[in-house]
């Protein structure tokens, strides 16, 4: 009892004492460049496009131009001169100004440009406050990507990941470039699989801090925590229905490791929902919900399987190679990323579920635990390098490469946020 | 708390015996199994018995006494095999016999693999581990209720390192009895 108040105390969002950081260690074939003239106004502009940036830079996709001092500063009003910023090379602009409030809040302000088409692509604005100037760079790094790319960004989104420094470990969740970090969970006992529910407001985790592995859920804005199963025996791999509403989760309550449903509110019953004499474990739900990816090695070797998600007859999913784990479905499901070994070697693959072609897409060898992004473009995961537990981020289609350094720890277990409002 | 006492108590029934072999014949009892025959001709020293209550720290020597078999908890395991290896039988009977003759001792065994392969399925590894040593223990005598086997997975390495020295020192299922953990 004594420490269980003792953890609760350290749930308020502390910062965290390190911070991870990322090197792009490869890039897309072509990178767009896109000239983000630092906003007009306040100075708090200046930091806000070197957010912009600096998203835009590690994504991969495109390519920031050196803008030199201009006279007159140009901001969103400014009429634009396409062709000065053809010959300056981009093919994009962006211009924009921020403005304090009276309230003491900003409002930031900015434009699009499209300079080889030669057109307007959007303007909007946003308010925020000192603290979250961040995030209000992300949100237009998010706007930027996708007027661009067709694509959602993910620039505004969370991750988690636990660090391990001496005995200590904390579960974390910080901006998906690394910055502002805050600890949920520091226990003197290890913590594995974090997974965000749906919505990004709770995510279930595995602790070991009763000396047996116990799964919470984290209200993340209410800084409290409940023990969702802790049966005899082992609780363990947490997955949330996409609706948000039940969480599988493996029990060896009955002998083995099976997969079992709760309601993720606490409330009912155990349903067990697999019935084999073999370790059944890591579900995974579809995006759709009808489908439940899962580790089994009822066929002599961990392999991929798949079953509805109400139970059933179980359809295996991998047969190349001897042992595939870690089951991690697309956001658009076409995909299944997993990780496989070949040799002595545990590096992610990609399962296109159309025609059943795998790619391996990373050349690191302990690879762990792939997280794709929302909008499936990235995968973060866990490897290791120079002996330490360090997250790295690969492109769905292995060509750009991010690693995340962490200064002071190991870091492992990683999992992407969803998108949020 | 009551658990632990009655714990160290019944460590001290076991201490007493441990000196003992079982089938020699001390001073004259009442054999309390249902059924068995008194002496014959014997007076009965039969006594009620008592509730002791053993708080000092005595009362798990058998448990941590370096001579004695009782002190040894970890069985290590081949690369990828989960059962009980001949050289260990002697330890898992010992720890039967005390949760037999212990009704109110309790375990927890924790399977632990290497850190080869993803963590939870290295999870459903050790539970298999640990669940073979809680199935030889109750052949052996011991009671469901008595033992929960759980995994820590690769999450609670003995050894550091990422050689077969390490790792063979990884694959394990620990013994540890209430109040140790």
């Amino acid at each position: 009892m004594r420490f269980f108040l003792g953890v609760i105390l350290f749930l308020s969002a502390f910062t965290a004492a390190g911070q991870l950081s990322i090197e792009i260690t490869g890039a897309g074939a072509q990178r767009t460049p896109i000239a983000i003239v630092p906003f007009a106004g306040d100075p708090v502009g200046a930091s806000l496009t070197a957010v912009v940036r600096a998203d835009l830079e590690r994504s991969g996709m495109f390519r920031g131009l050196e803008v030199p001092p201009l006279s007159p500063h140009p901001n969103e009003n400014t009429p634009v001169s396409y062709g000065e910023w053809r010959s300056r090379l981009a093919d994009a602009l962006v211009v924009g100004s921020v403005a304090a409030n009276p309230d003491g809040r900003f409002e930031v302000r900015f434009r699009l440009y499209d300079i080889v088409k030669q057109a307007p692509l959007g303007a909007i604005a946003y308010l925020f406050t000192r603290d979250n100037a961040r995030a209000a760079g992300h949100r237009i790094a998010d706007f930027v990507y996708e007027k661009l790319t067709g694509e959602k960004g993910v620039f505004s989104t969370q991750i988690a990941y636990v660090v391990k420094r001496g005995t200590t470990y904390e579960l974390q969740i910080a901006d998906a470039d690394g910055e502002r970090a805050q600890y949920l969970l520091r226990s003197n006992e290890p913590i594995i699989s974090p997974v965000w529910s749906p919505e990004g407001r709770r995510i279930a985790y595995v602790s070991f801090e009763s000396k047996k592995p116990i799964v919470y859920v984290h209200h993340l804005s209410e800084n409290k925590r409940q023990v969702i199963a802790s049966f005899k025996g082992s609780n363990s791999a947490p997955a949330w229905s996409p609706d948000g509403k039940t969480i599988a989760v493996v029990l060896s309550v009955e002998g083995g490791s099976q997969i079992y449903l709760l309601n993720a509110d606490g409330s009912g019953p155990r349903r067990r929902i697999s019935n084999s004499n073999s370790i059944d474990t890591e579900p995974r739900y579809s995006n759709d919900g009808r489908v439940l990816y899962f580790t089994s090695d009822r066929g002599g070797s961990p392999q991929i399987y798949r079953m509805a998600a109400s139970g059933g007859e179980p359809q295996r999913v991998t047969f190349k190679g001897s042992y595939n784990v870690s089951p991690r479905p697309s956001p658009d499901g076409r995909v299944l990323a997993y990780v496989t070994r070949d040799g002595g070697k545990f590096q992610v693959a990609l399962l296109d579920l159309s025609n059943q072609q795998v790619q391996v897409i990373t050349d690191s060898d302990r690879d762990e635990s792939p997280s794709f992004a929302p909008n499936g473009r990235m995968i973060l995961l866990a490897t290791v390098r120079g002996g330490r537990g360090v997250l790295s981020a690969v492109s769905a289609d292995g060509r750009i490469r991010q690693n995340l350094p962490y200064a002071g720890g190991d870091v492992r277990e990683p999992a992407w946020g969803p998108f949020t409002e | 708390m009551r658990t632990i006492i009655v714990a160290a108590f019944s460590a001290v029934l076991v201490a007493g015996c441990a000196t003992t072999p079982e089938d020699q014949t001390a001073a004259k009892v009442e054999d309390r199994k249902p059924g068995a025959k008194p002496g014959a001709a014997s007076q009965s020293v039969d006594r009620p018995k008592i509730a002791a209550v053993d708080v000092t720290s005595k009362g798990s020597a058998a448990l941590k006494d370096p001579a004695n078999i009782l002190s040894r908890r970890s069985i290590y395991y081949d690369y990828d095999r989960f059962d009980v290896k001949d050289e260990y039988r002697s330890l898992v009977e010992a720890h039967a016999k005390y949760l037999r003759e212990n009704p109110a001792a309790r375990m927890l065994i924790q399977g632990n693999t290497d850190e080869r392969g993803g963590r939870e399925y290295n999870v459903g590894l050790g539970q298999r581990r640990s669940e073979g040593v809680k199935r030889m223990l109750m052949l052996l005598g011991a009671r469901e209720n008595q033992i929960e086997s759980v995994s820590l997975g690769e999450e609670k390495p003995q050894a550091e390192g990422s050689n077969e020295q390490a790792w063979s020192k990884n694959r394990r299922s620990d013994m540890l009895y209430g109040g140790e953990y």
